[in-house]
């Protein structure tokens, strides 16, 4: 078992586990009468490129939409990517048929995020925990039975409930049931879609500490997708921000909590509520107007720009290269023209786009006056 | 000016016109719903006060009994199988025994609810605009034309850009983000002196979400309507809430001032609340400290403090007191907490223990 380094290791010593390059998957969408004709795509994933390193976190952040559960489906080959390349350890697995992915498949596990629909309600426990082993013909010393009571009690559940049906636990049991399954195969690297996000708070820090004693114990890397910032700066050493089916900045976990540089990245982390009431006062306040455009028709050059507060005429013309800018540290990269200062600190004023907040804040200010 | 702060009158008594008490006053409430398996005890026994222009958070997990607690405020409980006692007096006047006539002219008028899921609570049949108007015109007896006006006005003040135009869009044509302010607009049409907000923001992106917390802020500010916002995420609650009450098993374990829960609450579930989520301040080398277990069935709530199977603690109190005595808070207390432990144990193991979780002010 070996034991990654928890925290900044240079990524050049390590070799990249899963490599994605361009990677891009467009939706059609059909209309017309009758004859359903293809008349534009949604473009859910449109070239993105990241690595992930043997042993290593990546989280993959943004709103609803942005395309990164669809990333997630790519990775582990449930959907067939429109263009890229998905290389697994130097292999190219993007087009690759059901037949050369089996060996491969067994090493890329998934969690998903509903625990209640992603267990079969007419299996045992012990049918949906051994299902893998059975399906890749793997007979672990001392049975099938055994393997699956020892991931059970991995997992923190009791072994003796091999049995049971998966209406009979919790929503955080039945995600422990999830994270035994995709364990069972000894995976290299599991791909856990929002897996906190359906379970109470209570309960959501168990699953993030079970997840996170796995990685360290196992050595098992992550592609960790959340909505939650908090949870995701918590759980992986490196993040990536998506917008709009594009990646407009990654970077270690400092880099992107601490010294940020995109806008989006400033307005999620503002908008992120913190349990703090002092909060509100000692960080940036920005706040947005309107919502994420369609995807089937994304703004030209920078995608960010409709809802940007320092858009200019460049940015609808040329679309920002994901590199790193001057004053980031290495591998720090941000997709943007006009970069913010690397800091979330307060400003002298506060960025408030959405015209509606603009005008009560600005009578209820004149009240005061 | 917070919760459960009395005047020196006392509190209102039923049917007795107290203009200057608290506006929205809760006491010794008991929702129980008959069910196949037995009798469920939502909500058991709560207290609570709230006042013009202040917004009170309810934090909870799921099943504790807070969304139960304001459906029966606004009297949207199954009466067949529902079974309430206790005082609700809403401006004076008690609610609990209120026939549906009195509660229906009520209803969108003095008392407005926002709910989750903007596209459920929405009706797909009907254009937006007409039902915002629809409140306004059978509670303040408007034309269709002047609803229809303030259905306009309405939609401009919560932010649909070219409200005119959207007015006759139906609720499928809008985003998440506008359906929910569209709600908005409706609960706030009829200008209600209370508002009650149903994790108003959990089914929303958080950029959005930020958007509506302020707008919503920012109207109480405008009119001065008393808010109940209802939600389990703590960080919604630092953002909105002056008063805040944790709640668990269907009664309130600790309640005061967003400052107090928050940096220095008392209660161990509230403990436990605070360190099990992750924080953008806090150092990540940490492990979370979940609660341990499970929310209790509400069929058999455990016995004493409904808290003591998972609380830490509870073997320092001497006797087994957490198992057979329900600790209780003292009524005219704004601040409170429902627990055994001793003041000074309890001091030592939040500095000890609980503190250094929560994080540093800034991130």
């Amino acid at each position: 078992m070996s034991v990654p380094q928890q925290d900044h290791a240079p990524r050049e010593t390590m070799n990249p586990l899963l490599e994605v390059t361009g990677l891009r998957k467009y939706f059609p969408v059909r209309g017309g009468f009758l004859v359903k004709r293809h008349v534009a795509d949604v473009r859910a994933v449109d070239g993105i490129d990241f690595t992930i390193a043997e042993g290593e976190s990546l989280g993959l952040v943004g709103e609803s939409g942005c395309g990164k559960s669809t990333t997630g489906r790519l990775v582990t080959r449930l959907l067939e990517p429109s263009a890229g390349r998905i290389a697994y350890r130097g292999r190219d697995i993007t087009h690759s048929t059901r037949k050369e992915l089996a060996p491969i498949r067994s090493e890329i596990q998934m969690i998903f995020q509903d625990p209640y629909a992603s267990l079969n309600p007419r299996q045992t426990v012990g049918h949906i925990v051994s299902a893998p082993l059975e399906i890749n013909g793997i007979n672990p010393p001392g049975g099938r039975e055994k393997r699956v009571r020892e991931l059970l009690e991995t997992v923190g559940l009791n072994p003796e409930h091999y049995n049971r049906f998966p209406h009979e636990f919790s929503g955080g049991q039945r995600q422990r049931i999830g994270v035994a399954r995709a364990l069972a195969l000894e995976p290299k690297l599991i791909v856990a879609d929002e897996p906190v996000s359906a379970l109470d708070v209570s309960i959501q820090a168990q699953v993030v500490n079970l997840l996170q004693r796995l990685q360290r114990e196992l050595g098992i890397a992550f592609l960790f997708i959340a909505h939650d910032l908090a949870v995701v700066r918590h759980f992986s050493q490196r993040v990536a921000v998506m917008y709009l089916g594009r990646i407009v900045e990654v970077g270690e976990r400092r880099d992107i909590y601490e010294r940020p540089r995109h806008p989006y990245t400033h307005a999620l982390l503002s908008a992120s509520p913190e349990p703090d009431p002092d909060d509100r006062n000692a960080t940036e306040r920005i706040r947005l107007a309107g919502d994420v455009p369609s995807p089937v028709s994304p703004p030209s050059g920078c995608r960010f720009r409709t809802r940007c507060w320092k858009a200019q005429d460049r940015c609808a013309a040329e679309e920002p290269p994901l590199v790193r800018l001057e004053g980031n540290r290495e591998g720090h990269l941000s997709a943007c023209h006009f970069p913010e200062e690397p800091t979330t600190a307060a400003r002298g004023e506060d960025i408030v786009l959405d015209p509606a907040l603009a005008a009560l804040e600005e009578t209820t200010a004149d009240k005061t006056l | 000016m917070s919760i459960l702060t009395k005047t020196e009158a006392g509190p209102p008594g039923p049917g007795d016109p107290a203009p200057s008490g608290p506006f929205l006053s809760v006491r010794d409430l008991y929702v129980q719903f008959a069910t196949e398996d037995g009798v469920v005890k939502a909500v058991d026994g709560l207290s609570f006060d709230l006042e013009r222009g202040r917004t009170l958070g309810i934090v909870g997990e799921s099943g504790s009994g807070k969304s139960v607690t304001n459906l029966a405020v606004l009297g949207l409980h199954n009466p067949r199988n529902t079974t309430i006692r206790g005082e609700i007096v809403l401006d004076g006047q008690e609610l609990t025994g209120a026939s549906e006539r009195t509660l229906e002219r009520l209803r969108g008028r003095k008392m407005a609810m926002i709910f989750q899921d903007s596209l459920t609570a929405l009706s797909p049949y009907y254009t937006v605009g007409r039902q915002i108007a629809e409140p306004y015109m059978k509670h303040m007896g408007a034309s269709r034309k002047a609803a229809r006006e303030r259905a306009i006005e309405m939609l401009a003040r919560v932010g649909i850009p070219q409200p005119r135009l959207r007015v006759d869009d139906f609720p499928h044509q809008f985003s998440g983000g506008m359906r929910q302010r569209a709600m908005i607009a409706m609960a706030l049409v009829c200008d209600p002196a209370l508002v009650i907000a149903d994790e108003p923001t959990t089914a929303l992106d958080v950029t959005v979400q930020a958007q509506i917390l302020d707008l919503l802020k920012d109207l109480q500010r405008e009119t001065g309507t008393a808010i109940v916002i209802i939600t389990h995420d703590l960080g919604v609650v630092a953002n909105t809430a002056d008063d805040v009450m944790v709640m668990y098993a269907g009664r309130c374990v600790e309640r005061g001032t967003v400052r107090e829960i928050l940096k220095s609450p008392e209660h161990p579930y509230s403990w436990g609340l605070l360190a099990s989520i992750p924080r953008l301040s806090a150092p990540v080398d940490l492990p979370l400290s979940p609660i341990p277990g499970a929310p209790p069935s509400l069929l058999n709530p455990p016995s004493g403090c409904p808290f003591h199977p998972r609380c830490a603690f509870a073997e320092e109190v001497g006797g087994g007191r957490c198992a057979t005595v329900r600790p209780g808070i003292p009524e005219d207390e704004r601040r409170g907490f429902a627990c055994h432990l001793g003041r000074e144990r309890k001091r030592e193991i939040f500095t000890g223990q609980i503190q250094p979780r929560l994080g540093g002010g800034a991130r």
